[in-house]
């Protein structure tokens, strides 16, 4: 009996301790969306952040992109030759990397490079005080340390996904065009008919929410680290495997809505 | 004038701060030494307001800290400059722009003022020469007196520092002992120096304080915690490993 009550009481204290957390992290994001509309703004912080984000991701972007679109252009094209469909590898390349394969592929990229890099950075910050530093200097550290990351976030994530999603449907185009002898006219006509503006709206908002949780999830790891050098890699790989779940769940979600 | 009363802080179950209490009259220099890991760094953060305590209070000219907004403590912050135990200088920014920081983001000051400031302080802690490189680029000591250069550029009334010679060699201690001391009598600030340079600090400070267990056992002129008779001043200033205080 005694050991079934302490396994109840170490289960509700878990239970609380990671609600709590939650709503931390919520606090956080809402305290910086706050800040994002409130002066004074730091522009110079923005163009840093959006240049180490945007700048540097894009020709690891433009490489996973492209064989993104060659692997896919592939895969699908057999599939459609057993019913005769090949005209239809166009759209069916456009649309897998519009709707859902450009935003959640290019959203894991920049997690990897520029998440796990925000966190570090954050929380180097954090254990050399020099966040201390800026709250003694009476300045507001969400300022200076989160806001410039997440609207960074909102401004280059759709345009990752965009340039992901041209060098993807070209690498299909290489591989469909080139490899597979269809025809050039064949492979961009059909993409015109069957791609709406809708799909490219989804892709876009799906971006944008991507690089929201991303830039969230990693700015909180990084202002919350502790215990020094192993705490910041702590922080790390926890910033990069909960933006990475989330991303995915988010994605799930979002696909339902808009099916 | 300071005065903390009746300071409580825990962590978890570990109970770091015990009712301390002090007064820093203006413009005094005191020091407060005690043992690694015994709640110095703590209290310092209590006083800027970066940590927030249990029970007690902290009384700067007359307005309680621990009683106001974010807002109304960032107004008292403006008094202050902190020098932290590693510099806390930011490692993205060179010296020159270290120092001007707080002089753009608070003071909002026009560029060609805050040159001559800036100037003047790297004149002051001796690192003309330095502006253009970054923290990473230079020795401990003189980021040492980096961060000493940035906590008196805005020539605040209270300077806090936070173990400003850890690490440093015997002359490069003195030197920075030397410097706090002509910082002080050019800027006449009030000081508080959290350390654990004995004797050297009792040729720097005016008063000495000395925290264990969580408050302050005792506080007197440098003369007079050298001439104590507590036996647990007694063993810290010695060093010596019989008495009162525990090693681990």
């Amino acid at each position: 009996m005694q050991i079934l009550e302490n396994f109840i009481r170490r289960l509700g204290s878990k239970t609380i301790e990671k609600i709590r957390r939650i709503g931390h992290m919520f606090i956080f994001l809402v305290t910086s969306f706050y800040y994002i509309f409130i002066p004074p703004f730091k522009f110079r912080l923005l163009l840093r952040q959006i240049r180490f984000m945007g700048n540097k991701s894009l020709v690891v972007i433009c490489l996973i992109g492209a064989f993104t679109g060659m692997v896919l252009a592939l895969q699908i094209y057999y599939t459609l030759r057993k019913f005769g469909s090949e005209a239809m590898l166009g759209p069916a390349v456009a649309l897998s990397l519009i709707r859902e394969l450009g935003p959640v592929l290019s959203a894991l990229t920049v997690t990897g490079r520029a998440g796990s890099a925000i966190t570090a950075e954050i929380g180097i910050m954090r254990i050399t005080e020099q966040i201390d530093a800026l709250v003694s200097m009476a300045l507001n550290p969400m300022r200076y340390l989160v806001v410039p990351n997440i609207v960074a976030a909102i401004i280059v994530f759709p345009l990752l996904t965009a340039i992901f999603n041209v060098v993807g449907i070209f690498g299909g185009y290489i591989v469909g065009v080139k490899l597979l002898d269809l025809s050039s006219g064949t492979y961009f006509s059909q993409m015109k008919q069957y791609i709406t503006m809708t799909d490219i709206k989804i892709g876009i908002y799906k971006s944008i929410s991507f690089g929201i949780i991303i830039s969230w999830i990693s700015c909180y790891k990084g202002y919350y680290t502790k215990f020094g050098a192993r705490g910041v890699s702590q922080s790390m790989t926890e910033a990069v495997v909960l933006s990475s779940i989330f991303v995915l769940i988010w994605d799930y979600f979002l696909g339902a809505v808009y099916l | 004038m300071i005065e903390i009363v009746d300071l409580h802080k825990s962590f978890a179950e570990q109970q770091v701060l015990r009712g301390l209490s002090l007064k820093i009259a203006e413009k005094e220099l005191i020091a407060i030494i005690g043992k690694s890991g015994g709640g110095k760094s703590v209290f310092l953060k209590h006083l800027v307001g970066i940590l927030k305590p249990d029970k007690g209070n902290i009384i700067i000219d007359d307005i309680d800290i621990t009683q106001i907004s974010t807002e109304e403590l960032n107004i008292i912050r403006r008094k202050f400059g902190v020098v932290f135990q590693g510099g806390a200088l930011f490692d993205s920014i060179n010296i020159y722009d270290n120092i001007a920081f707080p002089l753009r983001e608070k003071f909002k000051l026009a560029e060609q003022s805050i040159h001559e400031r800036v100037t003047s302080a790297l004149d002051d802690v001796g690192l003309h020469g330095t502006e253009k490189k970054y923290p990473a680029e230079i020795s401990g000591g003189m980021r040492k007196r980096a961060a000493l250069a940035r906590a008196l550029v805005t020539e605040p009334q209270i300077v806090l520092f936070d173990e400003p010679t850890t690490g440093l060699d015997p002359i490069l201690l003195h030197s920075i002992h030397r410097l706090i001391i002509d910082m002080h009598k050019k800027y006449s600030f009030t000081g508080l120096i959290i350390t654990h340079d004995i004797p050297e600090i009792f040729d720097v400070v005016d008063r000495v304080g000395f925290l264990y267990e969580g408050r302050i056992v005792e506080i007197g002129t440098p003369d007079e915690i050298r001439n104590s008779k507590n036996p647990i001043s007694r063993q810290f200033i010695t060093g010596s490993l019989e008495g009162p205080i525990g090693i681990f």
